[in-house]
């Protein structure tokens, strides 16, 4: 029991990065309708260069982490300005093969500059497990865990409340629309891809503390896919949900299959079953919004 | 120079002509339709005094479109809200997932004078401004009775609300020219005499000038004080609904020539 308890809890941490990473892709898709296939890249961005700043230039890791969040700011910025807004109007799959794009671009830069070692954070936070409800759990994972869920909360509030939030949903919903109502739609494009970086960097800079990081990191970005599918495309809360979900039920499959079957790697698959099972029976996922067409 | 000034306005999709040299006025405060039979130009006249379609030129010379004495063809389309231009759209353009309150909110977008930063924070002058927006935003509420629906989605109203919704998140915006896109398209006897009423108001008590694109004659005729006609792209009368009605390129548009089935007009 206690290992199938152990296997929830390291599920939900990285369930929690899961969400944080599919927040991203959601807030893109939500406002541009662009399927981001760099998403798990961004991640591995972020988390290679907090590496490099702790490790490399020595800087501590609180500072390291606030610039590589206003690195991400800048890359997601970049991202917009220079790949993706000369590609506004043109074909959809166009725009989905350019991040496909990216993505080989991004992994070769931090394979040409780190290699495709693992690299190991520096230990940030004391290794003494603490006991939560009579488990033993490291800190670092408690503190991924506070860490996502405040992150989501914050863009919960951000949009829900905030007029920029607002305004970014509003053109998600009637870009013409938003536009006649004053709202500069490019801005809104380029803050989407400035919170999908960041929230990434984040999601990547949690992973390297928990398990180091290599060149495969971007993998990540793939289980994002199952996740958002689960939640529904464009649903927030959608994103938060179904990542958690996928990081449990892959954690608890893998562990299930280990113990009762002697199998190992069913959690590099479990995910992508769920995502099939997932389409079969409810294709807009939990929270997403149907498409009806009215004639 | 009038309050409204279209000269010359002439666009084309890769070599089709949607509109070719138009050109007329609006004077402030006025009523004005423009009307013309099916594909006639009429939305792409709306699109390039909004922004949407850039002109390509007109045919003698460069075309000008201007609102109180402002060129509005060097700018995009979302700076043109500050000058005090807003719309609505034929097919409803409603942020669907949002509130009615929500979605009038993002009417008064343009309005907005505090940042990122402070619509984070929410402190001093964000909060200033959110109460004035509130306040005005209240009274276009009242204005077009929306009251019982301000919490509700957007998507999930009755049709005729939702033209009403949209008219109102056009109006937040204060607008000094409102384009209105078929606002009384699909409504029934009732909800259409409402909508004229509304739109006379907005001429009258909020001193908005209006343009508006609609097919219902009976209307047009009943509240327009100026009437512009255009057929296949081109202007083929301008002046008071009585004088429009009377002219006989209006009628042959309409109502085709006797040997139109021959020509192929």
């Amino acid at each position: 029991m206690e290992y199938y308890l152990q296997l929830i809890v390291n599920g939900l941490v990285v369930g929690g990065i899961y969400s944080l990473v599919a927040l991203g892709f959601v807030v893109i898709y939500k406002a541009t309708k662009v399927v981001n296939f760099a998403q798990g890249e961004l991640v591995m961005a972020g988390a290679y260069v907090c590496f490099a700043l702790t490790v490399q230039f020595n800087i501590p890791f609180l500072w390291a982490f606030l610039v590589t969040l206003a690195f991400s700011v800048l890359l997601g910025l970049g991202i917009e300005r220079m790949v993706l807004r000369p590609l506004i109007g043109e074909e959809h799959i166009s725009v989905i093969m350019v991040t496909v794009g990216m993505s080989s671009v991004l992994k070769s830069l931090v394979q040409l500059f780190w290699g495709t070692q693992i690299k190991v954070y520096p230990q940030v936070l004391p290794t003494e497990p603490v006991v939560v409800a009579g488990l033993p759990v490291a800190p670092v994972y408690i503190a991924a865990f506070v860490l996502s869920a405040a992150l989501f909360a914050i863009f919960s509030l951000f949009f829900k409340y905030s007029r920029t939030g607002v305004a970014m949903r509003a053109t998600a919903f009637d870009q013409q629309a938003a536009q006649s109502m004053g709202i500069g739609i490019k801005n809104i494009f380029a803050m989407s891809w400035c919170i999908a970086c960041v929230v990434s960097a984040v999601g990547g800079v949690i992973l390297g503390n928990i398990n180091g990081i290599n060149a495969h990191l971007g993998h990540l970005g793939l289980k994002v896919f199952p996740a958002v599918i689960l939640g529904g495309l464009d649903s927030l809360l959608g994103a938060a949900l179904g990542g958690l979900i996928i990081g449990v039920l892959e954690n608890v499959c893998d562990g299930a299959a280990r113990q009762l079957l002697g199998l190992g790697g069913v959690r590099e698959v479990a995910a992508f079953i769920i995502l099939v099972v997932i389409l079969m029976i409810k294709p807009y996922g939990l929270f997403g919004t149907r498409e009806i067409e009215r004639v | 120079m009038a309050y409204l000034d279209i000269c010359d306005v002439t666009l084309t999709f890769k070599g089709i002509a949607a509109l070719m040299g138009v050109s007329f006025t609006v004077e402030q405060g006025t009523i004005a339709s423009l009307i013309g039979p099916n594909g006639a130009g009429k939305t792409s006249m709306l699109n390039c005094i909004s922004g949407r379609y850039t002109p390509d030129g007109g045919a003698s010379g460069p075309c000008r479109i201007s609102l109180d004495g402002e060129c509005l063809l060097s700018l995009p389309a979302h700076r043109r809200t500050g000058l005090g231009l807003s719309r609505t759209f034929q097919n409803i353009a409603l942020f669907k997932g949002l509130s009615v309150l929500d979605n009038l909110m993002v009417g008064r977008h343009g309005k907005l004078e505090y940042g990122l930063l402070a619509s984070i924070l929410y402190r001093g002058k964000a909060v200033r401004q959110e109460t004035l927006h509130r306040r005005r935003v209240e009274e276009v509420i009242d204005f077009l009775n929306l009251s019982p629906y301000r919490h509700q989605h957007a998507g999930r109203l009755p049709y005729g609300v939702r033209k009403r919704v949209e008219l109102g998140r056009a109006l937040a915006a204060e607008p000094k020219l409102i384009l209105l896109d078929e606002p009384m398209a699909g409504m029934n006897l009732e909800e259409t005499e409402d909508m004229a009423r509304y739109i006379l108001d907005i001429a009258e008590e909020w001193g908005v000038t209006v343009l508006l694109v609609e097919h219902d004659m009976g209307v047009v005729m009943d509240i327009s004080d100026k009437v512009v006609v255009i057929d296949f792209g081109q202007k083929i009368a301008e002046g008071t609904p009585e004088e429009v009605q009377a002219d006989a390129g209006v009628v042959a548009a309409y109502l085709g020539t006797e040997n139109a089935a021959f020509t192929g007009r």
